[in-house]
C-alpha cells in the first residue's frame, strides 16, 4: 500500500492539510505535526510529532530537522505531503532525498506570495502548489485548485 | 474576555456598537480594535489601532474572537485555533465597496471555525450561545468541499508515477 506522509505545523496549515485527505483514499496515512493534542483526530492513521520550530530559533530548528529526518528514515514514505510550514520544509528536503514524491501545496493565507517555506521547498517538490490563481506561473508554483 | 477587530481600512461602526451594547448587557470584558469607526464605544475597552504583537497578544488571550470578515482575521484567528464570530460588511449599508466579506465569509465557514452572522440579531445570537459555553453549531455551517479538481489532481499525480 502506498505509504503517504502527511506534515504539517498546528492550526491553519492543519485544518487545510486534513482536507486534503479524501485524496489519499486507499492509502496508508502517517500524519507528522508540532500538536500533541490532534492525535485523538487521525482516525486510524498514524501519528507522530515533531518539535515546533520558528525559523528564529537555530537549536530549535536544527532539532526539528533531526527528529524529521528519523522520521523520514523509520517510515520511508512513498510520497510526503506538505501545506507548511518549517515541518514540511524538512518533510520535502528529506523525503526528496530518500527518492519519496513529494507535494507542497502553499497555505491559502498567502494571498500575496507564496510563503518563505513554500519558496525553500520549491526545488524540493515534485509538485509545487499555489491556492490562488493569481500566484500561479507556468513554470510553478501551478494552481489546481483549493482547500475550500 | 471577547477581542473584536474591524481592520485597518474601514469603519464599521454597526458592529463596534453592538458590542457595546452588548457589554453593557452582560457585563462581559470586551477589548476592541475599532480602526476608524467613529463610534466610540463606553463599556469596552478600545484602541484605533494595534501593533503586530499586540494583536497578537489579544489574540491569544481572548476565549472569543469577534470580527468582520477581513482575511487576515480569519487566518489570524484560524491559525490560533481560536473559536470566531464574523459580520461581514455590508456594502448596502456603505460598509465596504461590495459585498465580497460575505462570499469571504461563506467559504471560510467551511473550515468549521468560522460562524458567520448576518446582522446585530445574529451576533446577540452567537453570543448569548458563547455565555452558555457553546460553541458555533457546526451543523448550521455551509459545508463547502475542497475544490474536486485539487483533490482529483494530487491523486493523479500520485497515481502517475506507478503508485496506486
Amino acid at each position: 500500500m502506498t505509504k503517504v506522509m502527511l506534515v504539517s505545523s498546528s492550526g491553519g496549515h492543519w485544518v487545510q492539510l486534513n482536507r486534503l485527505r479524501p485524496a489519499f483514499e486507499g492509502m496508508e496515512l502517517i500524519y507528522v505535526t508540532t500538536e500533541e493534542r490532534y492525535r485523538n483526530t487521525v482516525g486510524l492513521a498514524h501519528f507522530l510529532t515533531v518539535p515546533d520550530a520558528s525559523r528564529w530559533n537555530k537549536i530549535r530548528v536544527l532539532w526539528l530537522a533531526v527528529v524529521m529526518l528519523w522520521h523520514i528514515l523509520r517510515v520511508r514514505p512513498d510520497v510526503v505531503v506538505s501545506t507548511g510550514a518549517a515541518p514540511g520544509f524538512f518533510a520535502l528536503f528529506f523525503g526528496k532525498k530518500l527518492g519519496a514524491l513529494t507535494i507542497w501545496l502553499d497555505s491559502i493565507a498567502n494571498v500575496e506570495e507564496m510563503s518563505m517555506s513554500g519558496k525553500m521547498a520549491s526545488k524540493h517538490a515534485d509538485l509545487w502548489l499555489t491556492q490562488w490563481q493569481h500566484l500561479a506561473r507556468p513554470d510553478g508554483p501551478l494552481y489546481k485548485g483549493a482547500v475550500l | 474576555m471577547i477581542f473584536v477587530t474591524v481592520g485597518e481600512q474601514l469603519p464599521f461602526d454597526r458592529l463596534i456598537q453592538a458590542m457595546d451594547q452588548w457589554a453593557q448587557r452582560t457585563g462581559q470584558e470586551v477589548f476592541a480594535q475599532v480602526g476608524h469607526s467613529d463610534f466610540k464605544p463606553c463599556y469596552i475597552q478600545y484602541k484605533p489601532f494595534l501593533d503586530q504583537a499586540e494583536f497578537g497578544q489579544k489574540m491569544e488571550a481572548a476565549q472569543l474572537i469577534v470580527a468582520h470578515a477581513g482575511m487576515g482575521t480569519i487566518i489570524s484567528a484560524l491559525e490560533r485555533g481560536k473559536p470566531l464570530v464574523v459580520m461581514p460588511r455590508k456594502a448596502s449599508l456603505g460598509e465596504h465597496r461590495n459585498e465580497h466579506q460575505s462570499a469571504t465569509a461563506s467559504r471560510f465557514a467551511a473550515l468549521g471555525h468560522v460562524w458567520v452572522v448576518d446582522d446585530e440579531q445574529g451576533l446577540g445570537e452567537a453570543l448569548a450561545f458563547f455565555l452558555t459555553g457553546g460553541e458555533p453549531d457546526r451543523s448550521q455551517i455551509t459545508r463547502i468541499e475542497p475544490s474536486a479538481e485539487l483533490i482529483q489532481a494530487i491523486r493523479e499525480f500520485i497515481r502517475s508515477v506507478g503508485h496506486q
